[in-house]
């Protein structure tokens, strides 16, 4: 099963290495990982997607997870009401007398032409998982010279709290 | 006890906020936590540190190995509790150090561990003796840092310490650039440790520890799996109220033993692949397991699919990870096992009503001991553990290397007593029997250390005996000597149709002069019947010994559970 994972880390230097390589030694499937600043510079959110076989396997990952120093905190979001995104760029396969459809089929999708070479254009799309594998079939038949895609981003929709809220350890909670 | 064993004491400790180098921090860190000893091996990237050590007289054990410094270390963590502290040079002194630290997370040893680094200025340039010893060791330390900034000295070295010997201990890194180690800043040591990120759980939930109170009640057949997590948490005492309170027989994993008194009524002995038969049919039959501090490794469970499969399982931990990992929990207790051992003593639940349970557990002790045949004039491995615990009344710290030796004294050697048994389980280290007792002598000063190793193990980590002659430290090294790599021989006899690749020795060095070298007292043993004289003479003599006991070649460690078996599924139990 797919589980869309955040962790809230430190951010010092080495601690993907540290989720990549701790992922990789417990063998555990990952599908993608962003990461970046949140609005607190010394911390940094992390997106998984991990692929999973069961409930142990999913308790395992966010265990492992905690486990680390480096971790603050993890949760999984994938049952919570959340706001998911991914970028695409994509280079399709061209000729002008294609630019107008191409240019059609990417507008439901608030897809955006970025680049346009002399055989090709890319398009750059955001959203989530589904709506970008939606783009990247209908381009397809045109032929994809290039593909590269960010993994999605995420956290809870309209949550008043940080995710990095109390530390637990306070005597006062 | 040795006078070169005595505390170091009489060094100077500078007051706080005072301006210093990095390396002079260091040192003023390490005498606040109390370190008395630090294993280590010097070179140009920790030189700064060194003539701090110099200067300051903090006692500092020179290896021969950086493996053996970091094995001393691993010794003394084990045996004393305190974390084991080593400092090693960058590049080729901390690869040397990288078995020892993976075989201390394994096994969860706490420990401190000081690599040189090449200085900041040159770091990623594949500098002279430059390796990416943070990246290198990541996987197997439980935390590592690098020191960037003299500043962040004394904060990284406290949260060090309080990372190895916190939660589930293990080792911890500190990678030292040699300008941070000469850089100045202010030494700050009195600040709280602020690691939102760490916070282990020290104390159980109550309402699992009603469950658990509540399944003993209800189960006919309850056994307890002591693991390290026992003796880690320094929770032996607890453990033995409580199995006494509630009658509960107990079953030790390779790690565990001395957790729980060997020679106890409700000691089954030690489960797994050669445990005994009592222990492994206890596992097979029982209908309530509690697991105490061990991790479910597959040299305890065999083959999974087997395992204890008409029990509800309860599992204590002070690692949340490890509850669930292997083996599906019913009443999963996240905490120390000595907070979780005092809550169930305090509960005074019912004990159990299981007479007939313990009928059996004793019917199988009896009519199934750990056994071997006595054969006429050659010296049996397992006799030579039964007399080194006669001799030593089971009051020594026993260490061993890996292998059949390593078994044999597991099995025949009955722990009594905890944190008196050194031995490398999770990674299983050939090498670190030797160097281990020698960090074991220095937590124990006054206790009788005996080094039960193998003549292969022996030689890999051999050149330590210089330790011993430099300071005359008492430990009695045992060889099992076999003249092969005898449990690679065992598998090779027992799975691959006796085709001995590269396990047998055709020739040996002599180890007695190897010990003569190093001026140590060597013997060489034959004959059974001069065993017991020998080995009390050698218990008895003030200094360093060495004994090569040449013992039957083809001896193998029965019983087994072959790999792929079950607990039920045991061979060469005693027929
Ligand atoms: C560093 C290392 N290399 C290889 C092994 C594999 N191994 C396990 S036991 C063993 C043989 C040990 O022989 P010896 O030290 O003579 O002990 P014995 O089994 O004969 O008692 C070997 C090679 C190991 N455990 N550790």
């Amino acid at each position: 099963m797919k589980r869309t994972i955040i962790a809230t880390v430190n951010n010092t230097s080495g601690v993907m290495n540290r989720i990549t390589g701790l992922f990789a030694r417990r063998h555990f499937n990952i599908e993608s990982i962003t990461v970046g600043m949140t609005e607190n510079p010394s911390v940094s959110r992390m997106t998984f997607v991990v692929n999973v076989d069961d409930q142990r396997g999913l308790d395992q990952v966010i265990k492992q997870l905690n486990k680390q120093v480096d971790v603050l905190k993890v949760r999984d979001i994938t049952d919570d009401a959340i706001v998911a995104r991914e970028l695409a760029l994509i280079k399709v396969v061209a000729a002008p007398q294609h630019r107008g459809e191409i240019s059609a089929l990417a507008e439901p999708f608030r897809a955006s032409i970025v680049d346009v070479g002399r055989e090709s254009v890319t398009l750059q799309v955001t959203g989530d998982q589904q709506k970008v594998e939606a783009l990247i079939d209908l381009l397809k038949p045109y032929g994809i010279k290039e593909l590269a895609r960010t993994g999605i981003t995420a956290f809870k929709r309209g949550t008043k709290k940080s995710v990095f809220e109390s530390p637990k350890y306070s005597i006062i909670n | 006890m040795s006078p070169k064993l005595k505390k170091a004491d009489g060094r100077e400790l500078k007051t706080e906020n005072q301006e210093m180098t990095g390396s002079s921090m260091l040192i003023q860190a390490l005498a606040r936590e109390k370190v008395d000893v630090i294993f280590g091996y010097p070179g140009g990237a920790i030189l700064p540190t060194y003539d701090e050590i110099y200067r300051t007289g903090i006692r500092h054990i020179l290896a021969r190995h950086e493996q053996g410094a970091i094995h001393a270390a691993e010794g003394y963590a084990r045996v004393s509790g305190k974390p084991g502290v080593c400092v090693v040079t960058s590049g080729p002194g901390a690869t040397n150090v990288v078995t020892g630290i993976a075989d201390a997370m394994i096994d969860s040893l706490p420990m401190v561990v000081i690599t040189g680094q090449v200085a900041t200025s040159v770091i990623g340039t594949d500098a002279f003796q430059e390796a990416d010893v943070v990246g290198v060791t990541m996987p197997i330390t439980k935390h590592n840092f690098q020191v960037r900034d003299v500043e962040e000295l004394p904060r990284i070295i406290k949260e060090a310490f309080h990372i190895a010997t916190t939660g589930r201990p293990g080792p911890v890194l500190i990678d030292l650039p040699k300008d941070v180690s000469t850089a100045s800043g202010f030494f700050n040591y009195d600040q709280d440790v602020d690691l939102p990120g760490y916070q282990p759980t020290v104390t159980p939930n109550k309402h699992q520890i009603k469950k658990l109170v509540e399944a003993v009640t209800k189960a006919d057949k309850p056994v307890i799996l002591a693991g390290a997590g026992v003796l880690h948490s320094g929770a032996a005492k607890e453990l033995l109220d409580y199995v006494e309170q509630q009658k509960i027989p107990v079953s030790s994993t390779l790690l565990g033993l001395g957790a729980f008194p060997g020679n106890h009524e409700l000691s089954l002995g030690m489960a797994g692949m050669h445990g005994t038969y009592t222990s492994n049919m206890a596992l097979h039959e029982t209908d309530l397991l509690i697991s105490i501090g061990a991790r479910f490794d597959d040299r305890v469970t065999g083959n999974l699919k087997h395992f204890a499969p008409r029990a509800k399982i309860a599992h204590i931990d002070i690692d949340p990870a490890e509850i669930g990992k292997n083996i599906e929990t019913s009443i999963p207790v996240v905490g120390d096992a000595k907070e979780a051992l005092r809550m169930l003593f305090e509960a005074k639940g019912t004990p159990c009503d299981c007479t007939q349970w313990k009928e059996q557990l004793n019917e199988w002790k009896q009519e199934n001991p750990l056994w071997y045949k006595e054969e006429g004039n050659s010296l049996k491995p397992q006799r030579l553990i039964e007399m080194i615990y006669e001799e030593t009344k089971g009051e020594a710290v026993v260490t061993t290397d890996v292998g059949q030796h390593q078994m044999w004294a597991a099995q025949y050697y009955k722990f009594d007593k905890p944190n008196c048994w050194v031995t490398s389980g999770g990674l299983g280290t050939m090498g670190f029997g030797f160097p281990s007792a020698i960090g074991a002598q220095f937590a124990e000063p006054d206790k009788q250390v005996v080094a039960v190793l193998g003549d292969a193990g022996f030689q890999m980590t051999a050149q330590e005996m210089s330790i011993l002659q430099e300071l005359n430290l008492p430990v009695k090294i045992i060889l099992v000597n076999n003249a092969s790599l005898g449990m690679v021989r065992q598998w090779q006899q027992l799975f691959y149709e006796e085709r001995y690749s590269n396990s047998l020795f055709p020739i040996q060095p002599d180890f007695v002069k190897m010990a003569e070298a190093y001026n140590i007292k060597g013997w060489k043993i034959e004959d059974p019947n001069e065993m017991q004289g020998a080995l009390k003479e050698a218990l008895n003599y003030e200094g360093p010994v060495l004994m090569d006991c040449r013992v039957h070649k083809d001896e193998n460690v029965y019983p087994m559970i072959a790999p792929g078996k079950g607990h039920h599924e045991m061979e060469g139990v005693k027929p």
